[in-house]
């Protein structure tokens, strides 16, 4: 899903998995879902918060270098230099929040990570409203380590919000959820209840 | 909450149903607690702190029994120490409104005293005492009209409407029948509203109809009536509510007079009826020593009985008192200061050489006849010496007499004496530690309704009672106190002492009064049901209806006596 309510899509293919975690290269270059967005991979469906967006060389051993000294805009350095757009590509990780078993949502770990190159897709503002109906996932982003772990979780209740037909109860019902994961770090729970306050 | 499924979302089977339909607002969990300390309620966000005060009741849903319980506490809690150090933005109300109820959350204490019948309704089984608590995450309520209901009872002959439970519209009553049977306390610092109390009480008891009282009226305010300042009008007394069923004495009948008070007897004192007890039991207020008062019961040995008192008091000059002292083998200073000390008492108009009428045995007959009797001490009412020798006086001989006939009764040989309720004031005076030991009202006190004579005393220092005497005291029912010690003494060996005390402390100045004991299964704050206003007057004497027995010199038409009249007035022409 985007923010925009756009409809589902398929963004790329996973490309790196593990129980934890999964990562996806884009068909596109920047076509990466946003930061915090809910994707889908595999079949049945392993649904994944988008965590990291990357944009970085193909090669690894071949780094990117400056090219637009002389140009004018952004534009005229792909424009002399087409081939740019073929070393470089667009990946993002998303944490595993849990997966689809039958007609049931399942808000923690599947046994076994999506297979590599299991298509990635957005999720439609119903699939959205639906895994969020639950509010497990936040404990799962809280305890997920990475450093901007706070911000991953604040852009993912803004986005799923919108996809909520009732957005300020939603971010008030996942605000009291977090205040009570964060109920001995009142610090952090303020810094993120500043990030989703409407 | 009301109505609504349960919490588990399964469908409520009918029973269920009934009980969520009586049910009062939801307020929140048992999170911990003790049965010594009480349970305490973390509030749903839902439920303010602010709306919840101490000494309203809550109802507790266990798994097996509803429990009934009163808040003595309301505090506020946090999940993190540092919320007071740094405050979340709670100018952001999205923050706020997150932040309360979850980190921020308001917490209650609740002492659960009973634990409800299983069936509501059910005569038969009335509430117990709680020996235990709810569990864990058992959900409280404010409890409900009918909770209140099947705890203390509805208004009937033997239950008394005495106010309102806080907040609440629902009549609170005490188990009158119970209540007699005890002595009953009623303490609060000076005008917290004792008096208003105490009419309201005797109003009860006189139309319980199962006791009388005998109320020594230091300040004649329960007989006829007395100017009600506050409020600026005038509080009628039981003698103008209740004018048939209750007689009025006098000590002073000019006060009695001017004050438009109809009273039925003038007590005049014998010197003759003065023993050695009373001159002790006035050591404090007359200032004596202990040899000196001692020596009155040498004279009364030396002159008897009936004598002593007028032929000591006769006695003229320092010397022939001295003469007196060497006879009688006491001190002669000691004698002395007994002298000029009794000399004071001639001041007393009631006091008389002699008397034809014995004032005890007139209150007795009076007594006996269903009549409550007040006697008013008006201007003797000031002097803490005159109002303790003549209610000491009387309630000796009065009880002399109960425990000569509860005894006869007992061998068969006559009735019951009606039992008797005596309302004495200032009462630490008569049951301070140093004479409750040997004065009658302490015995009364302390053998409870043996003699089918019991106490009620109204005073506003519970501390100075001897803590004997105070442990028999059966119903309490105190206003506001402030003195540390009062409100240890009035507490004292009462369970749940500890919460009590803050709610005793936050009473309010006015209209407001603790009661626990025997009259009622548990502790309860009331605000006292108005006494002073016409409508007050009219739904006293009417629930006063329903006593029987006809005053007296009221005739009653017999059947015949009525057939006969009904014909002469159709047929007046046939008569």
């Amino acid at each position: 899903m985007t923010l925009d309510g756009s409809p589902p899509r398929r963004v790329g293919e996973v490309v790196e998995a593990n129980s934890a975690s999964f990562t996806a290269q884009c068909y596109t270059l920047y076509d990466a879902p946003p930061l915090g967005c809910i994707v889908s991979a595999g079949s049945p469906e392993i649904y994944g918060v988008v965590c990291r967006v990357a944009t970085e060389p193909l090669d690894s051993s071949r780094p990117v270098l400056a090219r637009g000294e002389t140009a004018e805009t952004e534009e005229e350095v792909f424009r002399d230099n087409p081939q740019l757009t073929r070393l470089l590509t667009s990946r993002f990780e998303a944490l595993i929040a849990g997966h689809r078993e039958g007609d049931a949502d399942r808000h923690y770990l599947p046994s076994l990570p999506p297979p590599v190159h299991s298509f990635v897709y957005t999720c439609s503002p119903q699939e959205v409203a639906r895994f969020t109906s639950r509010l497990d996932l936040l404990r799962l982003l809280l305890n997920s380590g990475p450093p901007m772990a706070d911000e991953v979780l604040g852009a993912c209740l803004r986005g799923a919000a919108v996809a909520h037909d009732d957005s300020e109860a939603f971010l008030l019902r996942a605000g009291k959820a977090l205040a009570a994961e964060l109920a001995g770090d009142l610090p952090r729970l303020n810094s993120i209840l500043k990030k989703v306050s409407p | 909450m009301t109505g609504g499924p349960n919490q588990n979302g399964d469908t409520p089977s009918p029973a269920a149903d009934v009980d969520l339909d009586s049910q009062g607002a939801a307020l929140g969990l048992v999170v911990d607690g003790s049965l010594s300390q009480g349970v305490e309620v973390r509030l749903d966000p839902s439920a303010s702190v602010e709306d919840v005060k101490v000494g309203a009741f809550v109802t507790i849903r266990g798994d097996n029994n509803n429990f009934f319980g009163v808040v003595t506490d309301v505090s506020l809690g946090t999940t993190d120490p540092r919320l007071k150090h740094t405050p979340p933005q709670v100018d952001n109300p999205f923050i706020a409104q997150v932040m309360s109820g979850t980190v921020a959350y308001g917490t209650i204490s609740v002492l659960p005293n009973l634990i409800m019948p299983a069936v509501m309704g059910d005569s038969h089984e009335g509430p117990s005492a709680a020996k235990t608590i709810p569990p864990h995450f058992s959900r409280a309520y404010v409890a409900s009209q009918r909770d209140v209901e099947a705890v203390f009872g509805q208004e009937d002959q033997g239950h008394f409407w005495i106010g309102s439970p806080l907040d609440m519209e629902h009549k609170l009553c005490v188990d009158l029948d119970e209540m007699v049977k005890r002595s009953i306390g009623v303490f609060g610092k000076s005008g917290t509203g004792k008096t208003f109390l105490t009419r309201l009480l005797l109003v009860g008891i006189l139309q319980q109809g199962q006791a009388s009282s005998l109320i020594f009226d230091m300040h004649s305010e329960y007989g006829w009536g007395a100017a009600d300042p506050e409020n600026h009008r005038f509080a009628k007394g039981l003698k103008q509510l209740f004018p048939a069923r209750v007689s009025t004495f006098t000590l002073d009948d000019d006060s009695s007079r001017r004050r438009g008070s109809s009273t039925d007897e003038v007590v005049r004192i014998g010197y003759g009826e003065i023993e050695p007890e009373d001159v002790e039991m006035l050591r404090e207020t007359l200032n004596l020593s202990e040899v000196a008062a001692s020596a009155a019961f040498n004279l009364q040995q030396k002159f008897g009985q009936r004598e002593w008192m007028s032929k000591f008091l006769a006695l003229e000059g320092r010397d022939s008192v001295f003469e007196m002292a060497n006879e009688i083998q006491v001190q002669p200073n000691a004698l002395g200061s007994l002298y000029n000390r009794l000399s004071r008492l001639k001041r007393f108009d009631f006091l008389v050489e002699s008397t034809r009428q014995d004032a005890a045995n007139r209150v007795v007959e009076h007594l006996d006849r269903g009549q409550h009797v007040v006697l008013e001490f008006g201007k003797y009412g000031r002097d803490l010496t005159a109002y303790m020798l003549v209610s000491n006086l009387l309630t000796r001989r009065i009880h002399n007499q109960y425990v000569d006939r509860k005894e006869e009764a007992e061998g068969g040989q006559g009735r019951e004496p009606r039992p008797l309720v005596i309302v004495i004031e200032e009462a630490h005076k008569f049951l301070s530690q140093s004479v409750a030991s040997h004065t009658i009202f302490g015995t009364i006190a302390r053998e409870l309704r043996k003699y089918n004579v019991t106490l009620m005393v109204i005073d506003q220092r519970p501390s100075g009672i001897d803590s004997e005497v105070m442990s028999q005291v059966g119903t309490r029912l105190t206003c506001l106190l402030d003195n540390e010690r009062d409100i240890e003494a009035v507490l004292e060996g009462t369970p749940g002492s500890r919460q009590l005390r803050t709610v005793l402390a936050r009473l309010e100045p006015k209209q407001q009064a603790l009661i626990f004991g025997h009259a009622l299964p548990m502790p309860v704050v009331i605000h006292t049901r108005e006494y002073g206003s016409t409508d007050s007057y009219e739904q006293l004497s009417r629930s006063a209806a329903g006593w029987t027995a006809p005053a007296l010199g009221e005739t009653i038409e017999t059947h015949e006596e009525r057939l006969d009249r009904e014909i002469s007035e159709l047929f007046p022409e046939d008569g």
